[in-house]
């Protein structure tokens, strides 16, 4: 993975920084309760399996997910009463609108060449939407990698 | 703009009856009230069912280029040529809204009374499917452009299907979204093929809140939005070409319950199979439901060879959308007049009120018009506006003629149109134009022909052999005659070879004067006006 700090600056150099750190919040975290653990069952996993075709393979990828949750669940501990969800740093730029004209196209060969499967200028896909393995499947591997 | 509320006024006149064998025999399903012979009140001694029929219509933008990229519009086109990299979802580009499907948006909703909202928002609808490359479709689902509208159509009703009512169905929004691409599946060699070119299109998805009751009221109401769209120009609406696609949700109930389950029909491509589709829907519903079973909350496909609905396999369960905001795209602010801001680049601006101001008028305002300035019959007016390039005929031949446009439109009508569905044939390919019709109903006005003679000569007309209606005329000897003393001599040599009849009429018995009136016709081979062969006759006979 490319590095993108210079040397310079990495590892951290806080020096640098600290006249950016508010010394005088205005807030702070609550005493950290422990928070439940969200259990996955099967049906969860499946329905995030076919959702988003993840394929979480093993107990190791399953407990990775609780963790995950688990942290992200944090965010609950802010107080967002009364305040407008940001969806987008760009809430406040103008949408660009562009003129009706036709400048694209015109590209099929480029197109096709990055495809695995064509025919006659059409993209091939697999037939019905994606096959995904039933339930019962499932199964069998928690089964096996105990 | 505030929409009508709900009340019994919008309930469907119709109730529903599980008909004996319906569905099987394959007939359409009755409703009370329209096939009274056919439906016994007390037949199975259920209360009556009342249906419940929202639609989500999707219209193509009609625009030159795609709503978030710069590939052409076009339906027919060599496979994947229409497509641009973002259209492919290839890494590294960006969606860029296209100007004219924001107007044509707007106009759509101004159009149904809704209101536009300044500030819109777009969001992202995950699912999987070959036909959609980036694995999310952008929509507008948290604020669209345009909501709480309201759309008024006309059904006929009554027994003969003579009465017109007004109807109306709240719009609940008007959204702008992208089109998915095709996929063409070879079942035998278990293969899908996927074409592009239509990824990416503008659509505008208009939702129609449930106020409709059966497949008639449906199609009604899409017919009028279908006759918007195109008089806006801001869709072709074509169903044949995909650039109008309907969804209906279909649910039924007693009076007085809560909404029943309902389900999702699709794959419905033109307005007849939108009232069978529903229709059969509802049939199917109270069918399960009279026998005990339940409805499922399913999507299901409309088989028109079949004139059935069926399960769709790929829709089992609830879909779960996982709508996020579009990270890429900033809201959408629309102005008026007052908002206007000073410094920004005309074509960044759009500006409502710019737009409502130059709406065109819409079908219901040029009906209204037809009718008081021609003082023909409103549904005189519905189905000039009802046949492209009807309208336009009609005003050209009254501009055209001397004849009274309430007598003209008889002709439109009855005859030219009669002849154009005979046919099959649109205004446009008309064998017979503005120009003939005119110049024919010219010579019936002048009575140099009778109205018999006037069919006639339409029929001629027909054929497309480039004569002119008096052309015609002198080659079948068809001109009335116009001698008053020959004439009253056929009549009275009639009268003289006929001295039964004389008798029976001046006994009394009027009706034999048709005899003779007939016979006269005969004599001068249709060419005598009858009105004028019964003054003289009557006039001879009171001597």
């Amino acid at each position: 993975m490319p590095s993108t700090f210079s040397q310079g600056n990495f590892p951290l150099n806080v020096e640098s920084i600290k006249h950016t750190i508010d010394q005088n919040p205005e807030w702070q975290l609550e005493e950290q309760k422990p928070l439940p653990q969200k259990k996955v069952t099967m049906e969860l996993l499946d329905h995030l399996e076919r959702l988003a075709l993840v394929d979480f393979r093993n107990w190791e990828g399953v407990e990775r997910l609780e963790k995950a949750i688990q942290f992200a669940d944090q965010l609950h501990e802010v107080n967002t009463e009364g305040i407008e969800p940001m969806d987008s740093v760009l809430e406040d730029r103008c949408l660009y609108l562009r003129g009706d004209n036709i400048t694209e196209g015109n590209c099929t060969k480029e197109l096709l060449q990055n495809a695995s499967q064509t025919a006659e200028e059409y993209f091939e896909a697999p037939p019905g939407n994606i096959p995904l393995p039933k339930l019962e499947e499932h199964e069998s591997f928690l089964q096996d990698s105990n | 703009m505030a929409a009508p509320m709900s009340g019994g006024g919008r309930l469907c006149r119709l109730a529903w009856r599980r008909r004996a064998g319906a569905l099987h025999s394959g007939a359409q399903p009755a409703a009370l009230g329209r096939e009274p012979g056919k439906v016994a009140e007390t037949q199975s001694g259920v209360a009556p069912w009342r249906a419940v029929v929202g639609l989500e219509v999707h219209a193509q933008i009609n625009s030159n280029s795609k709503i978030f990229s710069g590939s052409q519009v076009q339906f027919t086109a060599p496979p994947n040529s229409l497509v641009s990299f973002f259209d492919a979802s290839l890494p590294g580009t960006l969606p860029v809204l296209n100007r004219r499907c924001v107007e044509a948006a707007v106009m759509t909703g101004l159009a149904l009374s809704c209101s536009i909202n300044k500030k819109s928002l777009f969001d992202r609808k995950h699912y999987f499917y070959a036909d959609l490359p980036a694995g999310y479709q952008i929509t507008q689902q948290r604020l669209p452009i345009a909501v709480n509208g309201n759309l008024s159509y006309t059904l006929y009703v009554g027994a003969k299907q003579s009465q017109m009512v007004t109807k109306n169905v709240r719009i609940k929004q008007i959204q702008l979204e992208q089109d998915s691409g095709k996929s063409l599946h070879n079942d035998a060699r278990s293969q899908t093929f996927i074409d592009l070119n239509r990824a990416g299109v503008g659509l505008m998805e208009v939702v129609m809140e449930p106020d409709m009751c059966c497949g008639e009221e449906a199609a009604a109401a899409v017919r009028e939005l279908q006759l918007i769209l195109q008089t806006l120009g801001s869709s072709q609406a074509i169903m044949a070409e995909g650039q109008l696609r309907v969804d209906a949700n279909v649910s039924v109930r007693h009076p007085g319950e809560p909404y029943g389950v309902r389900t999702e029909v699709k794959n419905i491509n033109s307005l007849r199979f939108l009232a069978r589709a529903v229709d059969y829907e509802i049939q199917r519903q109270i069918e399960e439901l009279e026998n005990g079973g339940t409805i499922l909350n399913e999507t299901r496909a409309f088989d028109y060879k079949l004139g059935c609905t069926i399960p769709m396999r790929d829709k089992e369960g609830k879909q779960d959308y996982r709508f996020m905001p579009e990270p890429n795209l900033p809201p959408l602010i629309l102005y008026d007049a007052k908002s206007l801001p000073a410094n920004i680049d005309d074509q960044q601006v759009v500006n409502i009120d710019w737009i409502q101001e130059r709406l065109p008028d819409l079908p219901s305002v040029k009906r209204a018009r037809l009718v008081e300035q021609y003082g023909i019959l409103p549904e005189h007016s519905f189905t000039l506006l009802n046949e492209d390039g009807l309208m336009e005929l009609f005003e050209d031949v009254v501009r055209k003629t001397q004849m009274n446009p309430k007598k003209v439109i008889g002709w439109v009508i009855s005859e030219l149109l009669g002849h154009l569905k005979q046919y099959d044939l649109t205004v446009k390919e008309s064998p017979v134009n503005s120009v003939s019709l005119a110049d024919l109903l010219n010579l019936l006005e002048r009575g140099v022909i009778s109205s018999s003679a006037a069919k006639q000569v339409l029929e001629e007309l027909w054929k497309g052999e480039g004569k002119t209606p008096l052309q015609i005329v002198k080659e079948k000897r068809l001109e009335l005659i116009q001698n008053q003393r020959e004439l009253d001599q056929i009549c009275q040599a009639v009268m003289e070879g006929h001295q039964e009849e004389v008798m029976e009429i001046k006994a009394g018995n009027k009706k034999v004067l048709n005899k003779l009136i007939g016979l006269v016709q005969r004599a001068t081979q249709r060419r005598a006006d009858p009105i004028l062969v019964k003054q003289i006759l009557e006039k001879k006979l009171s001597q």
